[in-house]
């Protein structure tokens, strides 16, 4: 073990990045420097999680010849990374990993850009919303908490959420509809910070993804009323003293007719040739196989659709579609277009 | 509490099998290098090694992850004493006064104060985490919005007043920093302000390029302004500088338990290292006697903020670990390590996972004793740089410079600014405008108006919750003292005097 | 641009011209940042303060300063004092030209050549060192930073044809 680990040590000294000489499959085409994942958004959330993930299985099980690099590039709510990648056209070697700001970013900020500039590559997953709320209030279901929030007049509750003009806002727009009182929305950077604020008793609710706020609920801080989604979690496993993600009811079923879901998914810049597209694919169907992967699907109690191709565009353009409405009901789209 | 001490015990004869020293001494010089080449930073550094730790035990890796983590942090000091570019933002306190004494040919006394001071500050934080982790884990979480801001708001007041240069220069150079910290990406309201519709100022003025232009190539241009020479060129380098200025340390003793205190504090609060650095500086140079010195060259004008950077950074990891809150990118790559390795961070993770928890600190300990003496037995190998003739250094340290600002977005644009920040710079100098409030304002500006706006949209417009209970209530008192400070000692002055000369004449 | 005026340094641009320049130019920018916090609106919105009320009393604060500046630069006597003089002025030319230059080719030849002409020149030109030396230091730093960069830390920078024809 020991020995192993010296030799280990100074290999990671040595040769930090060095290309693996381990042979792959023949592809019609092969990375022939490293490849660039662009997450358009900051270090340590969930889309970067996954990306640096990524790169580590992909490392971990010589699924590359070439190392995998990840850049995060959030200027502008991520339109930096967007805009990066639509203007580096034919580049084989970049790959985009997106989260709902690939629609609200140049819907709320006029920037411009729109997914169609992109080559869709791959849906991994989708993440699901949880109404989360502090566990010494005396909420013990989503009803009690749109109770309480109908009967006290507007703007009393306060939801914690990350970024504005963005998913967790849109959630709290649809919420407000659904209760018919306005909330106080008051944004963090990043869905960490959102839980500890509700931990912290800073906020009323927050509407966390099940990755951020999964701690807090173990250690009995935080309480999950329901998920935004037409079915309920698949992760049977007791997550919380007896507790699985699969006890959470649904928000429909509670009477909050709300549903979103979040694309993580991969695009590549436009003009990029087909067997670029065909390569990447093959490799994310190999880092879903890994245990890894496998653990990181479960401790996010992800939805693991995977989707490539015309499915996929199809898929997006939907969501687009979907966007496009709740952000215009909200009032959140740019005045200037 | 028994418990806690047998599982450090263990934790250490985890850290001190053979192949953990071996990782650790790996972790320290690679996080040299990282710290010392501006661009790659903690937290590239940390995110490009981390999945080559995968294969290894989780406390192994963390090991490893952490000394690079630690050894940046050393680094990072270095070239804020040698060439004036603080590489993160809780350096640019240092180069106030570390890089005058680097100029004066007392480098090697500045990096060796610098690296003690870093190594204190981050042992007393350590020894706080090891004795009072839980109850500082539930302090964090008393910080909402107002009390966020109330933390600022101090940091901010406790700087400003300080310089000696006109007033309304002063307040010219802070509200220009502010401006060019609110371009880009409004938080608040996710709109995009004061950009013009350039797409290249999506992102806004980040810290880092404006810090590099300002005082890396404007130092630069004066330095050639007056000739062609380094003025620190006889720079001893020799080990005995390390006793020498070992020797006059003990005497700041209270300066360095105050640093250590606004460090850990700051630290565990999610303000976090940088305000701590601007903090402590602040204070140090309004209590010490020699504090009209400071600025040009005054040894306790590093203790003060390296001690706080680096109590407050090596604190900062304790809500990391409870929480799962990183407090720097540095710490959200690593929390992101913790994920990949199934660890979860939050408050279970001390009662789960204590030969991690306990391994970790414990490499806390002695990361850092390995990390000072990887870095001060270098002392000299650094201060000699200094010797190396201008017109080889000056274009390299471009190049560098130049590269730092590019990693920051990864935008040749970003190049571009960097260069303009540096003739800027240079005219402000000259013109007698004082870099450090724009710089501060730059790097805290935003965060302030986000807290301070959460508070006020939290309470709908009401003033009071900067008052609403003990906390911010204490903090923003503290903050008006310090603002008012020149002006309360004035007052007593005057009280004591009148007390004084009224005596005779009764 | 003398030898005498060199060597003397006496003569250059005033000090004052050039302070009144500094502050005219914040005042500028202290105006701009106000424009576009009225573009965003200043006022009290839904998401509370909006987002140009906090620029747009600092863009009023800039500007008010600068006015304070500039007054008190034209109540005080004038002490002719000079800013620098030309020979002191043409030694910062010397670096931010060249500079300016190797900022505006990076995007096309990449940050290693230009690097390299960058060291080179500036050795040769300001540093009187002979080719001999400072080629082989202007082809070696950019190496190390290539070897440092790219292949341990795996930070890619901007790369130009040469890289392409070597098959990066």
């Amino acid at each position: 073990m020991s020995v192993t680990s010296k030799i280990l040590s100074f290999g990671v000294a040595a040769c930090v990045g060095a290309a693996f000489a381990v042979s792959a499959p023949a592809h019609a085409w092969e990375p022939t420097h490293p490849v660039e994942i662009i997450v358009p958004a900051g270090t340590g959330g969930g889309a970067d999680q996954m990306a640096r993930t990524m790169q580590g299985i992909i490392t971990k099980h010589n699924l590359s010849k070439q190392p995998v690099v990840v850049i995060n590039k959030s200027g502008g709510a991520g339109g930096e990374g967007f805009l990066d990648v639509k203007n580096a056209k034919g580049n084989d070697h970049k790959l985009i990993i997106t989260l709902s700001n690939l629609f609200t970013t140049p819907m709320a900020t006029g920037i411009p850009f729109n997914w169609k500039d992109m080559t869709p590559v791959a849906m991994m997953a989708l993440d699901e919303f949880i109404l989360w709320v502090n566990a010494e209030k005396p909420y013990k279901t989503a009803k009690d908490y749109v109770d309480a929030i109908k009967a006290a007049p507007d703007n009393t509750f306060k939801m914690g959420g990350t970024g504005s003009k963005q998913e967790d806002q849109i959630i709290t727009v649809a919420l407000q509809k659904a209760t018919g009182k306005k909330m106080i929305y008051i944004p963090q950077a990043g869905g960490g910070a959102v839980a500890v604020q509700l931990v912290g008793n800073h906020v009323d609710s927050t509407v966390n993804n099940p990755i951020e706020a999964v701690a807090h609920w173990r250690a009995g801080k935080l309480t999950p009323l329901c998920v935004f989604d037409s079915k309920k979690l698949d992760y049977t496993d007791k997550i919380a003293g007896d507790k699985s993600w699969n006890d959470i009811p649904t928000c429909k079923s509670a009477g909050l007719d709300v549903e979103y879901l979040m694309l993580r998914g991969f695009f590549m810049p436009p003009g990029v040739s087909k067997d670029a597209v065909a390569y990447y694919v093959d490799m994310f169907k190999k880092v879903r196989e890994t245990p890894e992967w496998k653990k990181l699907m479960s401790d996010g109690a992800f939805n693991q659709t995977f989707m490539v191709g015309d499915e996929y565009a199809k898929w997006v353009a939907n969501a687009e579609k979907l966007h496009e409405g709740l952000m215009k009901e909200a009032g959140f789209l740019a005045k200037s277009n | 509490m028994f418990d806690d001490i047998g599982n450090l015990m263990h934790g250490f004869s985890v850290v001190m099998q053979p192949h953990n020293i071996v990782l650790m001494v790996v972790g320290i010089v690679l996080g040299v290098i990282v710290g010392v080449l501006p661009g790659l930073g903690g937290a590239n550094g940390v995110a490009i090694l981390l999945p080559l730790t995968f294969s290894m035990s989780p406390t192994s890796a963390i090991i490893m992850l952490s000394c690079i983590y630690w050894g940046a942090l050393f680094g990072g000091a270095i070239t804020s004493i040698l060439f004036n570019i603080p590489g993160e933002p809780w350096s640019v306190a240092t180069t106030f006064d570390g890089y005058p004494m680097a100029q004066q040919g007392r480098a090697g006394e500045a990096l060796t104060a610098a690296f003690t001071s870093s190594f204190v500050g981050a042992l007393f934080a350590v020894i706080m985490i090891t004795l009072v982790a839980p109850l500082v884990a539930s302090f964090a979480l008393r910080f909402g919005p107002a009390e966020i801001f109330s933390v600022y708001f101090l940091a901010f007041c406790s700087f400003v007043g300080l310089s000696k240069e006109p007033p309304f220069k002063t307040v010219a150079s802070m509200m220009i920093g502010f401006a060019l910290g609110a371009v880009g990406l409004d938080q608040m309201t996710g709109q995009l302000r004061l950009t013009f519709g350039f797409e290249t100022l999506l992102g806004g003025f980040d810290f880092l390029i404006a810090v590099i232009g300002l005082f890396g190539i404007g130092e630069i241009l004066l330095t050639m302004e007056e000739g062609l020479s380094f003025r620190g060129k006889s720079a001893k380098i020799d080990l005995k500088i390390v006793v020498q200025t070992w020797k006059q340390l003990p005497r700041y003793w209270m300066l360095s338990l105050r640093s250590c205190l606004i460090g850990c504090w700051m630290g565990i609060s999610p303000a976090g290292a940088t305000p701590a650095s601007f903090m402590s500086y602040g204070i140090a140079k309004r209590i010490s006697k020699r504090g009209h010195n400071f600025g040009k060259g005054e040894i306790e004008g590093v203790i003060a903020p390296e001690t706080a950077a680096h109590a407050a950074g090596t604190a900062a990891l304790l809500p990391m670990l409870a929480l799962g809150v990183p407090g720097s990118p540095t710490a959200a790559v690593l929390l992101g390590g913790l994920l990949i390795w199934g660890l979860q961070p939050g408050p279970l993770l001390f009662v789960e996972q204590t030969e991690f928890v306990w391994g970790l600190i414990a490499s806390m300990y002695m990361g850092n004793i390995v990390g000072l003496i990887v870095v001060l037995t270098c002392v000299p190998l650094f201060a000699a740089i200094l010797r190396i003739p201008f017109s080889v250094i000056a274009p390299i340290i471009l190049v560098l410079c130049a590269i730092g600002a590019y990693t920051v977005n990864n935008n040749t644009f970003d190049v571009v600014m960097m260069l303009v920040f540096g003739v800027v710079g240079y005219f402000m100098k000259k013109a007698n405008y004082p870099l450090a409030p724009m710089v501060l304002a730059i790097v805290l500006g935003d965060k302030a108006e986000e807290s301070f706006r959460q508070s006020l949209l939290g309470s709908q417009g009401n003033l009071g919750v900067f008052f609403s209970n003990w906390l911010v209530g204490t903090v923003m008192t503290l903050g008006l003292i310090a603002l008012f400070w020149p002006i309360i000692q004035n007052g007593l002055a005057r009280v004591r005097g009148s007390i004084g000369s009224a005596r005779p004449v009764q | 641009m003398s030898e005498s005026a060199h060597e003397t340094g006496g003569t250059g641009p005033s000090h004052r011209s050039v302070e009144a320049g500094v502050a005219v130019a914040a005042g500028i920018l202290g105006a701009i940042t106000v424009i576009g916090s009225l573009r965003v609106g200043i006022g009290w919105g839904d998401e509370g303060p909006k987002a140009g009320f906090f620029p747009f009393y600092i863009g009023l604060i800039i500007v008010f300063s600068s006015v304070v500046n500039l007054v008190q630069l034209f109540a005080a006597a004038n002490n002719n004092a000079v800013f620098a003089s030309w020979g002191q002025i043409h030694k910062v030319l010397s670096v931010v030209v060249p500079t300016a230059i190797y900022v505006a080719i990076i995007p096309y030849s990449g940050i290693y050549v230009a690097s390299a002409l960058l060291i080179g020149l500036f050795m040769i030109w300001l540093g009187k060192y002979r080719a001999i030396v400072a080629v082989p230091t202007a082809i070696a730093v950019p190496i190390f930073f290539f070897v440092t960069f790219e292949r341990w830390f795996l930070v890619p920078l901007p790369k130009g044809p040469l890289e392409k024809l070597l098959g990066f």
